[in-house]
């Protein structure tokens, strides 16, 4: 259900792009030009409030998950990497968790046998594929950089070269292209297949995974399929960046028009979405934080330095007879008995 | 023990059906109500106990009454939803963690068999991402414009009673362990939710006795046994003759509240108390009279254990104050502290933070080897490995590893001092130094993978003891593989709840597997001066040769 429901909003969308560039006046400026701006400021906007509302509560603790030695004798060695004490050490696991999925790559897969028996085997596929997915996403965004400059820069060029080194096809075939919709299919097939993730995933979770399919199917359907005026497109794409709205928008084919309206849509969801990890992972306290928080104090703004402890007075008060029948030392002498006869405290 | 025997619970965790065995649930979570039944709950807290926290720290505790859990009425105050989602949004303004844990999660599911609970029960919510999910989802609908508008389809809903019952059930079964957060590509820690939840739980007095009683008793007596001053003084005494039939020595350097003594040592309560915390006792105590240590114990900060965490960070607060309040009082120069699993993480992530700064205290410097602990130069607090590594490393301990001979022993990292601290390599390293014997278990379950006794957070009550076991699972299926290939027959740790509830685990799990501190075994290797020939260990067992 929560699939298919999610498949049928992306094939909505992709049938309200398709029908409103071509029977709607006006609709190709409107999906070419108006909801682009509308979902890249919108982006724009709600990510940067996001990151500021997640900055804007305190991190009243020092709490990072501690995943190796720590820092304490000098023979010991310590794990900097997965144990942090310095800040180096922490831009050194961030630059893992961040680039290579350092938490991730740790992934098991426990079972249970007759026995019982727990094991507990390797799992990398999540790791591997997740990272397949995000890297050829990037260099998928940065080829596209082609459409906004002019002269197109240097990186975008080595980029294109590289990825179509295997020279096949015409034009060559890009290998993010493959990898892109190959990992993608991995991530959706892992969550209908795994019973566990099936049972957790939310219409939240298909949905971005068909969008960005739909994206990466219509891009690549515009490159290999069916051949588009990338002349024109160009002017488009490179007007949007330019306020040049002088594009021949009647030659560009109306599949642009659908793969734009996803990316448009993408945009708009993004930041009121779980897409939003690409912000907050930056953000995680467990992995931002130094382990020093013996070495130095942590200061937390809204400590409330009214909570005071139950006093040792108070503690010496309910218990003085007992300490000194005891032996243990007392601040203060129990106080004469005026009466010899006065009953014992009970216990 | 437990109501279900070992021999059907085998059967159950392994074949009946369930998410762990492969079964898929009929009904989506959010259609799967909490129901429950005696064995699944911890009974909630006693009126006049709630009553004195909400009297110590007004509004945190709710309001006090007798309640049933199993009942459909549990007596909340009118306007119980209003508090519920003020206390989320206030822990939203408070808490960063919490903000970005409510909204980064991709429920990729990498944290889903990670938990020992989800591995011995098989419960779809007792995967870490569906335990998160419990709360996110009534924060979605509150907090989020995707939950406000879309509802449902992005994961939203209501905060309803049903809603409340799941919260103190599944709430109730983490333990704060911290393993999901170790694998999760954004370190959400279900421990910090957790956390979240039972402090907004407790705001409408939705609470469990076994932990309200040992905090309060922490708060009067000073510890959690609620010993008094002196019942705790004779207690640790009474150990002094048991360490004088093993060894022949009687020590003399057993204090309690003394002024001007160099070092204050503090100790989870139970190391005077309960076996095998008392063995572990007197390995503390042998060896501090070995090198002559100037130290001193509090009667009145006698326990290092903080059941405050279980609740608020406030209790917290209010309860680990005492320690620095006490190092003052007497004046030492800094706090040593005992073999306990979640007193560290108090000590080493909130402490200093909560009740610092301590300029009245000096940098940790071992008076035996002149060591100065940098690591500890903020809160002034070392931990007894630590300082017990050290000592061995400088030769300063005459240790007969041969004395620890009748035991395989194998190390138990407990969750707090392995992922909120780091403490991997100190107790390792003084176990290869007082025993002949030492055998890792399988990589997956030691170090920062290590697994949960299964108790922990204040869950170590005797009215859920199936649930116990079963989260136990995880930790004595690890024992179990190193008794059944080395002959591993004692369990060492640094904590003192492992202590008490690893051994009702082995007991049920392994029963030819003991479990000990680590101290216990230094104790046992440590020549004392003017010793007799040692024919017991501390728990008065035979050694290896001196069994007949």
């Amino acid at each position: 259900m929560r699939v298919l429901y999610s498949l049928a909003i992306v094939l909505a969308l992709m049938l309200l792009a398709y029908t409103g560039v071509e029977v709607l006046p006006g609709g190709r400026t409107l999906f070419g030009v108006v909801l682009p701006w509308l979902a890249f400021v919108t982006f724009l906007f709600f990510f940067v409030a996001k990151i500021v509302d997640w900055a804007k509560s305190p991190v009243p603790f020092r709490i990072p998950t501690t995943c190796g030695q720590e820092n304490s004798l000098p023979w010991i060695k310590q794990n900097k990497l997965d144990c942090p004490s310095t800040t180096a050490g922490v831009w050194g696991r961030m630059f893992l968790e961040i680039f290579l999925f350092r938490s991730l790559f740790r992934n098991t897969r426990a079972e249970i046998h007759e026995g019982p028996k727990l094991v507990y085997g390797s799992s990398k596929y999540l790791w591997l594929f997740g990272l397949m997915f995000h890297y050829s996403f990037l260099v998928i965004v940065l080829r596209h950089m082609r459409l906004f400059t002019n002269p197109v820069p240097f990186f975008v060029h080595a980029l294109e070269f590289g990825d179509g080194f295997l020279q096949v096809g015409a034009p060559p075939i890009y290998i993010t292209d493959l990898v892109f919709l190959g990992a993608v299919t991995f991530l959706f097939l892992r969550r209908v297949v795994l019973p566990a993730i099936r049972y957790i995933s939310l219409p939240a979770d298909y949905f971005p995974l068909f969008l960005i399919f739909g994206i990466g199917l219509t891009g690549v359907a515009m490159r290999y399929f069916f051949r588009v005026d990338v002349i024109s497109i160009k002017t488009l794409t490179h007007g949007l960046v330019t306020f040049q709205f002088s594009a021949p928008l009647e030659s560009i084919s109306s599949l642009f028009f659908v793969h734009l309206f996803l990316v448009t849509t993408l945009m708009a969801y993004f930041p009121f979405s779980k897409l939003m990890h690409l912000g907050g992972v930056f953000l995680s306290p467990t992995r931002n934080m130094a382990n020093n928080s013996r070495m130095v104090r942590h200061i937390n703004p809204w400590n409330d330095p009214s909570i005071k402890p139950h006093s040792y007075a108070a503690y010496e008060d309910d218990f003085r007879e007992f300490m000194v029948e005891a032996g243990l030392p007392v601040e203060k002498e129990l106080e004469p008995k005026a009466d010899e006869n006065a009953p014992a405290a009970s216990e | 023990m437990a109501d279900t025997k070992v021999g059907p619970m085998s059967l159950s965790v392994a074949k009946d059906p369930s998410l762990m065995t492969g079964a898929i649930p009929a009904k989506d979570w959010m259609d799967t109500p909490a129901i429950f039944k005696p064995g699944n709950y911890c009974y909630p807290g006693k009126k006049e106990i709630a009553a004195y926290h909400g009297k110590n720290l007004p509004g945190k505790f709710g309001e006090s009454r007798d309640w049933k859990v199993e009942e459909d009425d549990w007596k909340l105050p009118e306007n119980w939803k209003e508090i519920i989602i003020n206390g989320i949004k206030e822990r939203l303004d408070k808490f960063r963690s919490f903000k970005i844990f409510m909204d980064c999660c991709v429920r990729c599911g990498a944290c889903a068999d990670k938990c020992h609970f989800f591995l011995g029960t098989g419960d779809p919510k007792n995967m870490p991402v569906l335990r998160a999910e419990l709360l996110r989802s009534v924060y979605r609908n509150e907090f989020t414009k995707a939950g406000k508008i879309l509802g449902r389809f992005a994961g939203a809903r209501e905060m309803t009673f049903g809603v409340l019952k799941e919260w103190f059930m599944y709430f109730y079964q983490c333990t704060e362990c911290r393993r999901c957060s170790v694998f999760c590509p954004y370190g959400i820690d279900t421990a910090e939710i957790t956390m979240m939840a039972r402090e907004i739980l407790h705001l409408v007095g939705v609470n469990t006795n076994w932990i309200l009683e040992p905090a309060s008793n922490s708060n009067r007596t000073g510890n959690h046994l609620g010993l008094q001053p002196h019942t705790f003084k004779e207690n640790a005494e009474f150990l002094l003759d048991d360490i004088e039939t093993v060894t022949g020595v009687r020590l003399n350097s057993l204090n309690f509240n003394r002024k001007g003594a160099e070092i204050l040592f503090v100790i989870p309560s139970a190391d005077v108390f309960a076996e095998p915390g008392i063995f572990t006792f007197m390995g503390y105590l042998l060896m501090f009279e070995h090198i002559g240590l100037d130290y001193t114990i509090s009667t009145y900060s006698s326990e290092g254990g903080n059941f405050g965490l279980f609740t608020n960070n406030e209790l917290m607060k209010k309860l680990n104050g005492k320690i620095y309040a006490e190092a003052k009082r007497l004046g030492v120069k800094w706090i040593l502290g005992g073999e306990c699993g979640h007193m560290w993480r108090v000590l080493h992530q909130y402490m200093d933070t909560m009740n610092g700064p301590t300029d009245f205290l000096q940098v940790p410097k071992s008076p035996i080897t002149g060591t100065v602990f940098e690591n500890a130069a903020s809160t002034k607090m070392v931990h007894i490995s630590e300082f017990t590594a050290d000592l061995i490393k400088h030769g300063k301990l005459k240790l007969d590893p041969s004395r620890n001979n009748h035991r395989k022993v194998t190390f138990h990292d407990s969750c707090n001092p392995a992922r909120a601290m780091g403490l991997l390599e100190e107790p390792r390293y003084i176990l290869k130094n007082v025993c002949n014997n030492f055998y890792e278990m399988p990589e997956n379950t030691i170090r920062e993978q290590t697994f949960c006794c299964g108790s922990g957070t204040g869950l170590n009550t005797g009215e859920i003891m199936d649930l116990r076991m079963r989260g136990g699972l995880p930790r004595a299926n690890a024992v179990k593989h190193v008794h059944d290939k080395h002959g591993v027959n004692m369990l060492s740790c640094v904590c003192a709840i492992d202590r008490a509830t690893l051994l009702s685990l082995m007991q049920y799990w392994n029963p030819d597997v003991e479990v000990c501190g680590i101290s216990e075994l230094v104790g046992n290797a440590l020549i004392m001066e003017g010793e007799q020939v040692r024919e017991t260990g501390l728990r008065s067992e035979p050694l290896e040769g001196m069994e007949g």
